[in-house]
């Protein structure tokens, strides 16, 4: 029976992570699917291709160089050494060791280069470490890159670190017990970087390195099941949801805004002079919404919704901002991360409620301020920044909408301009009888 | 620039009249038909029409907003009220093709009017007149500004909201001038702040105002003039030459204006 501990344990343990793991995930699909709908069904081909090219490809990370370049390589090494975490939970619920060694000099090949891309992640980490900290790049020293975001960033990063020294670790005693022949550590895998760390477990006896070695795997695997739980409360959730993300993200021209099916019903009524305005809806036409635009995070559509929890607080789209350059209040990141923390508050008072029971609180004013709001210039620089599709304008332009079609709570300049448009058929007071004036002026 | 000669600009009602249609519409918009600067975007565009026999008419009084600020400050309601007004006139007329010298105009007509029934072929002023270029029917010979150091300047609704960053410069390269790129330019081009409704209010409080920002990024580049492609931005780039006391030496000129005095026949 004791000899089955480790394995029943390692199962209680993956079994758990996996139990809690999901139920994080469907808590996220819930959240994600309070939002208002959105027919994104469409273009499947050219979906799957700008998931391939933006995300799997990183194409949009590498516009800026040197994050661009760190970042694939902690990506490629994320996932390449995620074959070895396979390996290592076949090993954990079989009670084997290497498990994928019969594969032979194909097995070399692979600890090989899980080696080296693992020093590599871990330079790059370090760098990325010394950017965010010591560098003080402007984009994450913001007003929202403080407590909860700030030490989020830097979790990550520590614990990167630890995994890959770990893993480094594990290899190297596992490396000298091969070399001193212990008993179930067979000859497998080349360890081109963990011999170097092999000084430092000179001299221990076979027994000391068992423990070194078995504590290093179970502190690795037991890490990544953490890590893999952390990701619901972090900014790292990118690494799940930016393929998604890229696939819904939009495809036509940035500068074509989103189209509101019920204004343009009622602006056909109007100009229709068949209709009758007094005529009651036709079934199944009362479809008019609630409200205009949105004033909260479940009035968003759930791609919005979905790209909250997919943002990972980079700041390329606030560093790109107009506004934000000039000293404005605005930062299209903070709209995300405003945007998903509202979404969380009302996801948790569901958990808690069973269901949403008032809080008196909403998206706008609570979290985003209207003067955020105005000082947008709906230049798209945010929507091109950001290299995993996400549109902070969008949500921007829904909730000026609630401004100004529920609340008519536009600044008064803008009121003018507006009533302007609709007097005399443009934004400044001139007749629209002198519109053709400038051909006799000189 | 002499402007002096006289514009022929035939309306859409006055060819209807005669029975006929013209091959192309060019939508002036409200900066175009009223800020005295725009006009003379308007007017240099006219000339070269004029020039080569281009056969277009404008919809003068018949002509409104398309409803882009509205849109953008929220209020899509009146946005709608003028995309269909708007749509209901040009449908009237059997418009086929437009061509605008406001890239505002020329992405609400083109991408936005679609959906409430407007579909036009939609081209922004500078691919109109590459195109003519192209063809052969529109020639560049030097001009004034051969040699000039020149930085343009990307409207956001042409260049990122739809992707043509190519056309200003080809026609400014067709110019002989020494082209310089901002640091932040094509898809990074950086607003000059008027978009979005923008124009019409003041900004809100922050350590600079943005089009202040681009110019001084413009001034970067040591341009004797600053091209740009949109009525507003040229506004806005005008006033922040004006800011850091520069208007003497260097002006802001829409790439038509630049054109317009190079264009042989």
């Amino acid at each position: 029976m004791m000899a089955y501990l480790p394995q029943i344990l390692f199962i209680i343990a993956l079994g758990f992570s996996i139990w809690f793991f999901t139920r994080n995930v469907k808590r996220l699909r819930r959240n994600i699917l309070l939002g208002k709908n959105t027919d994104k069904s469409d273009q499947r081909p050219k979906r799957l291709k700008k998931m391939l090219r933006v995300a799997l490809g990183q194409s949009k990370m590498v516009t800026r160089p040197i994050a661009g370049f760190l970042h694939v390589l902690v990506y490629v090494g994320f996932v390449i050494i995620n074959i070895e975490v396979l390996e290592i939970i076949i090993d954990g619920v079989l009670g084997t060791h290497r498990i994928f060694s019969f594969l032979g000099p194909v097995y070399d090949v692979l600890i090989g280069s899980f080696e080296i891309l693992a020093l590599l992640v871990l330079i790059s980490v370090i760098l990325f470490w010394t950017r965010r900290n010591i560098s003080k790049i402007k984009r994450f020293w913001s007003k929202e890159m403080t407590s909860w975001p700030k030490n989020d960033a830097n979790n990550i990063l520590y614990f990167e670190v630890v995994l890959m020294v770990l893993f480094l670790t594990m290899n190297a005693t596992d490396y000298q017990l091969q070399l001193n022949n212990a008993a179930h550590y067979n000859q497998a895998g080349t360890f081109p970087i963990s011999q170097f760390l092999l000084p430092m477990f000179d001299g221990l006896s076979n027994a000391t390195l068992i423990v070194i070695e078995r504590s290093a795997w179970w502190l690795h695997i037991l890490g990544i099941f953490f890590f893999l739980n952390y990701l619901y409360y972090s900014k790292h959730l990118h690494i799940l949801l930016a393929f998604p993300n890229v696939y819904y993200s939009r495809l036509n021209p940035q500068g074509q805004f989103s189209h509101n099916e019920t204004v343009a019903n009622e602006v056909k009524m109007m100009m229709d002079p068949e209709a009758d305005p007094y005529a009651a809806p036709e079934e199944g036409e009362e479809d008019m919404p609630e409200k205009f635009g949105a004033s909260d995070a479940t009035d968003l559509n759930w791609f919005q919704l979905l790209s909250a929890y997919t943002c990972t607080e980079c700041g390329r789209c606030t560093s790109e901002c107009p506004a934000n350059q000039t000293g404005k209040k605005l930062s299209p990141r903070k709209i995300m991360m405003d945007t998903r923390d509202r979404l969380e508050e009302i996801g948790e008072n569901i958990n808690k409620n069973g269901e949403f029971k008032p809080d008196d609180k909403q998206l706008l004013d609570d979290y985003i301020s209207r003067e955020e709001l105005w000082a947008c210039t709906t230049c798209n620089a945010c929507v091109e920044a950001c290299p995993v599709g996400i549109d902070p304008l969008s949500i921007i332009m829904d909730m000026r909408q609630y401004l100004v079609m529920e609340e008519s709570a536009a600044p008064v300049e803008l009121n003018n301009a507006m009533t302007n448009i609709e007097n005399n058929a443009a934004p400044w007071p001139y007749n629209q009888q002198d519109r053709l004036n400038w051909v006799q002026e000189n | 620039m002499d402007m002096s000669e006289n514009l022929k600009v035939p309306t859409m009602a006055g060819l209807m009249a005669e029975g006929k249609q013209p091959e192309v519409l060019f939508w002036v918009g409200c900066a175009g038909s009223f800020d005295d600067r725009a006009k003379k975007i308007t007017k240099a565009f006219v000339k070269i029409l004029n020039k080569i026999n281009i056969d277009f008419a404008v919809l003068g009084t018949e002509e409104s907003c398309t409803g882009d600020p509205a849109k953008r400050a929220g209020n899509e309601f009146l946005f709608q009220m003028q995309a269909a007004t708007n749509i209901e006139v040009l449908n009237g007329y059997d418009v086929k093709k437009i061509v605008t010298t406001c890239p505002h105009c020329f992405n609400t007509i083109k991408n936005e009017y679609p959906a409430l029934g407007g579909n036009y072929d939609v081209v922004h002023h500078t691919q109109f007149l590459k195109q003519l270029l192209d063809e052969g029917k529109l020639k560049i010979e030097g001009g004034e500004f051969k040699g000039k150091r020149i930085t343009y300047h990307d409207p956001c609704y042409l260049g990122r909201a739809n992707g043509e960053y190519e056309a200003p410069r080809e026609l400014l390269r067709k110019l002989d001038v020494e082209l310089v790129e901002m640091k932040s330019c094509k898809s990074r081009g950086l607003c000059c702040g008027a978009g979005g409704a923008q124009m019409f209010k003041d900004a809100e409080p922050g350590n600079k105002e943005v089009n202040i920002h681009r110019t001084e990024e413009a001034l970067e580049t040591q341009p004797e003039a600053i091209a740009a492609g949109c009525p507003f931005c040229n506004t806005m780039m005008t006033d922040g030459v004006k800011n850091k006391d520069k208007q003497d030496s260097i002006k802001v000129y829409d790439v038509v204006e630049m054109l317009s005095d190079a264009v042989d026949l």
